[in-house]
């Protein structure tokens, strides 16, 4: 399967590969994913609270290069969002810019699985 | 030597042809073109003799007289007319009450070549009992002895595996088929011209190997079907004009049967030699990938193994983005994501493996050009795309704070 630049770009140099402290009150976590589907993804959002901005995104995955690269552009594209903004990320956006086959559209469905599951782990512990 | 890059490493999918069985081939397309049936001109008598020595050089490599090769167009349709041709001479005819029409033993790790046509007869009427192989990939006589019954017919069991490289236990196997009188096929696609294959020793009936695995062009393949002690009589599946003693008809490939004959002899040759070459290049790949990352772990028994295949399993990173970072390398890999499905390698599964580890694993296979330089370069390659990768694995994280991934509830999607 020969992969977009874009996938490859990402892949190589990936952006924002790291951790945030999953404790901290202002650090939403998302784990999506299982290993037997060959896909694991933890992603994390870092929000300002006094003007609701994500100021760093940071991602893990494990998983083909189209979920690596999926993951990778999902930090790039939260960073400077408002909460309410990263909600509207939709994964069609995401198959779009990496020019996703069909049969890696489950990646960035995953990948929008994680923006989702971080967004609400930080709202969880900011009701 | 300045080495060559993409680096192919993927042997056990296919093999590039040997320029001598090239030449050995070459004059059947054009002067020598004729159809080995025809009696009755030099053209066709030329093409006869072609095949005739070609019967002997694949027979005498694998231990067999000529009379009892019959030549198909590869494994694939070999391992359809032994598995079919067996069931349906010697099972029992489907009947409305539906009884079951005879047993066959076969294993989880198969080729599908095997597995797919097990699973036909299945739905028509057979008894298959599929047996899991030991952890280390080896099939065991044992194994095979408690499930025989008394309505078995039918015993497949495969050489040596093609994912993982392991050899199973066929002359204990054959011995057991034989005291019991059930007919034995092995599929030794993989094993033919390169260890030892001889039809008399390890006592099978029928046996299956492919030209294109061994130096040899694509769509050329044999089945060895044992004409004495016992006598096996095989339905055929394709019929129209009784070729191949009726077993087997159809117009035959002439050039590529003499590719396979010259390449069959080749192999016989040089066995010796290749394997001690290819075995301590398989173990300096190993040992090189082993040595450097101390998660990685050789699928399969590592004495008892073809001497150019290795399987090697990485936890925590994904078989497919792995390659991705060693593009220059052609290899294969047990991943979901390299196949249709979402399922990662059954053949890896059946040995008991992790789907995490299945997820990971990627298939080395040398050829008789393989180098010493090549496979630095690979070890090379393949340690510092893992490490990329591990950078990068929430798995790998998870485990080094202590979590027992077996434990943790995943979502799914």
């Amino acid at each position: 399967m020969a992969y977009s630049e874009k996938v490859i770009d990402h892949y190589e140099n990936p952006r924002n590969v790291g951790a945030l402290d999953k404790a901290a009150q202002n650090v939403g976590t998302g784990v999506v994913g299982a290993p037997e589907c060959g896909d694991v993804m933890k992603l994390q959002i870092q929000v300002n609270e006094d003007t609701g901005v994500i100021e760093d995104a940071k991602f893990k995955t494990f998983g083909c290069g189209s979920a690596i690269a999926s993951s990778s552009l999902a930090t790039e594209w939260l960073k400077g969002r408002t909460i309410e903004q990263a909600k509207e990320i939709k994964n069609t956006e995401i198959v779009n810019e990496l020019s996703l086959p069909p049969v890696k559209i489950h990646c960035s469905v995953l990948a929008e699985d994680a923006i989702r599951h971080a967004i609400s782990d930080y709202e969880d512990k900011n009701k | 030597m300045a080495l060559e890059l993409p680096i192919y490493m993927d042997n056990n999918a296919t093999t590039p042809v040997d320029p001598r069985v090239l030449d050995a081939m070459l004059p059947y397309f054009q002067g020598k073109f004729g159809n080995a049936a025809s009696r009755s001109h030099s053209f066709g008598w030329a093409a006869e003799d072609a095949v005739a020595k070609a019967r002997k050089q694949v027979s005498s490599l694998i231990g067999a007289s000529p009379k009892e090769i019959i030549w198909t167009s590869g494994s694939t349709e070999a391992c359809n007319l032994a598995i079919k041709g067996v069931a349906e001479m010697y099972g029992k005819p489907r009947t409305d009450d539906g009884a079951c029409r005879g047993h066959i033993i076969t294993t989880a790790y198969e080729h599908k070549a095997v597995l797919d046509p097990c699973k036909r007869l299945q739905r028509e009427g057979f008894d298959v009992s599929w047996i899991d192989p030991q952890e280390n990939g080896i099939i065991t006589a044992e194994q095979v002895a408690e499930q025989i019954r008394e309505d078995t017919i039918l015993v497949t069991v495969m050489w040596a595996n093609n994912e993982i490289g392991t050899i199973n236990e066929i002359e204990k196997i054959g011995k057991l088929c034989k005291e019991k009188g059930i007919l034995f096929f092995t599929d030794a696609t993989q094993a033919v011209g390169k260890i030892t294959v001889n039809v008399e020793e390890a006592g099978v009936d029928l046996l299956c190997g492919s030209a294109h695995k061994i130096y040899g062009p694509k769509g050329a393949g044999f089945l060895y079907v044992r004409r004495r002690k016992p006598r096996v009589r095989l339905s055929p599946i394709i019929d129209g004009g009784g070729h191949e003693r009726g077993m087997r008809s159809g117009t035959l490939n002439v050039p590529g049967i003499v590719g396979l004959g010259e390449a069959c002899e080749i192999a016989g040759k040089e066995m010796v030699e290749e394997t001690k070459k290819l075995s301590a290049l398989r173990d300096k790949l190993i040992d090189g990938i082993v040595s450097q990352l101390d998660m990685a772990v050789l699928n399969g028994d590592k004495e008892k193994r073809l001497p150019q295949t290795a399987n090697i399993s990485f936890p925590y990173v994904e078989g497919e983005s792995l390659m991705m970072a060693m593009k220059d390398i052609a290899v294969s890999s047990g991943s979901a994501c390299t196949s249709a499905s979402l399922e990662p390698s059954y053949v890896l599964k059946s040995l008991g493996l992790g789907d995490e580890l299945a997820h990971s694993s990627i298939r080395f296979g040398l050829s008789r050009w393989s180098t010493e330089e090549e496979v630095d370069y690979v070890v090379d390659k393949v340690v510092k795309a893992v490490e990329h990768l591990l950078a990068m694995s929430p798995l790998y994280d998870m485990v080094k704070e202590g979590i027992d991934l077996s434990t943790v509830e995943w979502g799914s999607h």
